[in-house]
């Protein structure tokens, strides 16, 4: 037997945007164990909900996560709601549900860019972020920001968009697709990407199941699972089916993400077509009583928000189960065995968002 | 900026923020708003780097880590501290496990507002930051030449 080394990745690390830190265990070049130690980013926001109250802590709960900042919003919104009895109007859910496409469709760009970025494709990476940027302009028209939107609130949303922005919009999103298309058939027909991601990082149904996987990491091992299927925030009158791919490697978990970034825009073109003129908030009155679950599904996975409130300004307890803490043990089983180099790329393949996992 | 001043590598760390800001950084390297066009470029080697690039509030497990990159710089160097979560501690100021900012760990030269920063203010701190550092080199080469 040869001797085991241990080498340290991270917390530093040019393929992390975010500290994280793993002991990989190494025999020759192959990961034997990897031993995470995590902390670098923990601010106790959960905590904060006893300083700030329920309508601003929306605000705190946008920034859990640069990148699904919307959809944590949102759900922190759809607890408040559900707790305050508060009917949503239909105008303002289509709106959400836009948002929330538009932040998967930019958040599954940015992971395609990082991951050429993790194999060494530098010029796909680029490419990738060209055409986020693009959204981002879209976003950043309709909302006012690029990452921390700002047009969430408890009751509704903030903005409007009209009838003629949603079908420039859409002519847009479009065009863009044409673009993603063509980066998209590189990643899964080019012979040097695919011998980077097929077999790489292989999870099985059995042990997704078991492990309590999420998001794409879960529909890349053949399990049909979705959050958006239990139809919150209108997504019920959408005809939404999940995107299932079986072979539960790097391969497959990207092309689920490729395909995903179709479906997204196929659910903004059939919001346009449903949305009817109205109002955008309901008023809030009172405060939250009682205790609820919200669960929505980000970019990354399913999210929870388990909010208690006692009738008064604070709430009570805020819990956050974010997807990629969920995703922390696939991940694990998933690098044992692997090769030294393609550790990168297998961390990468959870879209890991270490903010929203330790909050 | 003169036509013979280095090109500073950069280097950029976390220091517990809420990912939005690392996310401009890395758009701001990107071709939109092409940060290399300064000569800058991203390297993950902090005994490369000449610009220590911040983001977030520092918390407690990240300080001696800040501390740790800093150190092992090679001088000159400058610190931007990155969105107003490093500037002042921002939103997370009255969470329990943050410091407050980057100044807290160490000095702290450019400061850069914005929650999420906007490229465009990335941009002009970088560009502070190439004529920063020429300064101080050549106030380094000064010292030296007056020792001989
Ligand atoms: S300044 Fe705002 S966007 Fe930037 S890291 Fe802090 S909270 Fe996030």
């Amino acid at each position: 037997m040869s001797k085991r080394t241990i080498i340290p990745f991270g917390p530093q690390h040019p393929v992390l945007p975010e500290p994280i830190h793993l002991d990989l265990v190494i025999e020759d070049e192959k990961v034997i164990e990897a031993i995470p130690s995590i902390g670098f980013i923990h601010r106790g926001l959960e905590k904060l909900v006893e300083k700030k109250d329920f309508i601003d802590y929306v605000f705190v709960a946008e920034r859990i996560c640069g990148i699904c900042s919307f959809i944590h919003g949102m759900t922190y919104c759809i607890a408040m709601e559900e707790l305050l009895k508060l009917e949503v109007p239909s105008r303002a859910q289509y709106l959400r549900v836009i948002w929330s496409e538009l932040s998967r469709i930019h958040s599954h760009l940015l992971w395609l860019g990082l991951t050429a970025d993790a194999f060494g494709f530098e010029n796909l990476f680029m490419q990738s972020w060209q055409i986020r940027e693009q959204i981002l302009d879209i976003i950043e028209e309709t909302t006012g920001g690029r990452v921390i939107f700002g047009s969430c609130k408890v009751g509704g949303v903030r903005r409007d968009i009209s009838a003629e922005k949603l079908q420039e919009i859409l002519k847009k999103l479009r065009s863009y697709r044409n673009q993603w298309t063509e980066i998209g058939g590189i990643f899964l027909n080019d012979t040097t990407v695919k011998h980077r991601l097929q077999g790489v990082g292989k999870l099985s149904m059995e042990q997704a199941k078991t492990l309590g996987a999420v998001g794409p990491m879960l529909r890349g091992s053949g399990v049909a699972m979705d959050i958006r299927m239990t139809g919150y925030s209108g997504y019920n009158k959408l005809g939404f089916t999940p995107v299932v791919e079986t072979a539960g490697d790097c391969y497959s978990r990207c092309k689920v993400r490729i395909r995903e970034l179709d479906q997204s825009l196929q659910l903004i073109e059939t919001c346009v077509t449903q949305m009817t003129e109205g109002p955008l908030e309901a008023k809030v009155v009172g405060f939250p009583n009682g205790e609820f679950f919200a669960r929505s599904e980000q970019p990354r996975g399913e999210a929870i928000y388990y909010a208690k409130a006692n009738g008064t300004k604070f709430l009570q307890r805020l819990r956050v189960r974010t997807p990629t803490f969920a995703n922390l043990p696939p991940l694990l089983t998933a690098l044992a065995g692997c090769q030294l180099a393609d550790v990168p790329v297998i961390v990468l393949t959870i879209d890991p968002c270490i903010s929203c996992a330790e909050r | 900026m003169g036509a013979l001043s280095k090109s500073p590598w950069i280097i950029h760390y976390d220091g517990s923020s809420c990912n939005g800001c690392d996310i401009e950084v890395l758009a701001v390297l990107m071709p939109r708003f092409d940060l290399e066009r300064f000569g800058v470029v991203n390297t993950g080697n902090p005994k490369h780097a000449d610009i220590l690039l911040l983001t977030g509030s520092i918390n407690h497990q990240n300080a001696p880590i800040v501390k740790s990159i800093y150190d092992q710089m090679p001088e000159p160097k400058v610190v931007m501290a990155v969105g107003i979560c490093a500037t002042s501690g921002g939103i997370f100021r009255e969470c329990y496990n943050v410091l407050g900012g980057a100044d807290k760990v160490v000095p702290v030269d450019i400061y850069v507002p914005g929650c999420a920063v906007r490229p465009e203010a990335l941009i002009d701190a970088a560009v502070q930051a190439v004529g920063l550092l020429d300064k101080k080199r050549a106030a380094a080469l000064a010292a030296e030449k007056e020792k001989e």
